[in-house]
């Protein structure tokens, strides 16, 4: 298995570590109640096909990736630096 | 204040030359990590007189993250208050590969394609040497490795290990074409 960095080009999967879900990036408000903090940390789909999860480029440059994958056909169908979906800076 | 001798990480090791290729320990001098505070990218381009983009070497700066770079051989200007500096010279292991085989021979222990068409002067990549972190830079006449200190003999093995199979392959004439 292969990821593709958009910064570093291909690289084996052995470089990234795996965080979880893409669901850690919604965090609730700071005063929203438990039920909405119990979703975000505990309660996960598990889905037959495409799902989306956090990769760090751990041996690479750094960033922290969404990739987007098939789990039924290991299909790899996206990755993006969640920094530049944030618009914001690394 | 005592004055303290420093001493670099594989002091007193020779260079080696195997297959016509040479490894020896390089010194570049002070190594000051640079990385942008968010947003200011454009104003540390400037006090540095540029920065490099992603997989470049422009200059002294070594690209090595997102908005970070390497500043080697020279201190660092005034950027309080828009990056953080760090001074990383003690940190870091040297090695300089030189010579014919040094593209196959990294391309035995790093993932990548190391051939001049893909990774030409001027590139580098933060990429694993086995399991080692590392900053492999392509010069005009070979690479450059950093790892971190504390692996410099682990990763002079494994490069002079490298070397010797390329030199016992040429001996038998199994030679690969030169790339």
């Amino acid at each position: 298995m292969r990821l593709t960095c958009p910064l570093c080009g291909p690289r084996d999967r052995r470089e990234f570590y795996y965080s979880g879900s893409e669901d850690y990036l919604n965090r609730p408000a700071a005063d929203a109640p438990a039920e909405a903090w119990d979703d975000m940390l505990h309660l996960r789909v598990n889905p037959a096909g495409v799902t989306r999860d956090l990769w760090y480029h751990e041996t690479g440059c750094g960033s922290w990736l969404v990739v987007t994958r098939n789990t039924v056909t290991h299909e790899i169908l996206a990755t993006e630096r969640v920094a530049d979906r944030k618009g914001g800076a690394a | 204040m005592p004055d303290l001798i420093a001493k670099s990480a594989l002091h007193g090791t020779a260079p080696l030359t195997l297959a016509g290729t040479t490894l020896a320990e390089a010194a570049p001098g002070p190594i000051t990590s640079i990385a942008c505070f968010p947003g200011t990218l454009a104003e540390v381009a400037a006090r540095l007189g540029g920065f490099p983009v992603p997989g470049r070497v422009a200059g002294d700066l070594v690209w090595t993250g997102p908005e970070q770079a390497f500043l080697l051989g020279r201190a660092a200007p005034d950027l309080a208050g828009i990056a953080a500096v760090t001074d990383q010279s003690g940190g870091w292991a040297a090695l300089r590969l030189t010579g014919p085989r040094a593209v196959q021979a990294l391309m035995r222990l790093y993932p990548l394609d190391l051939r001049p068409a893909h990774f030409p002067p001027g590139s580098v990549a933060r990429v694993p040497l086995g399991h080692m972190q590392s900053v492999l830079i392509r010069e005009e006449a070979g690479f450059l490795v950093l790892v971190f200190r504390s692996m410099a003999r682990t990763a002079w093995h494994e490069i002079e290990t490298a070397l010797q199979s390329l030199d016992a392959r040429a001996r038998a004439g199994l030679e690969a074409p030169s790339s």
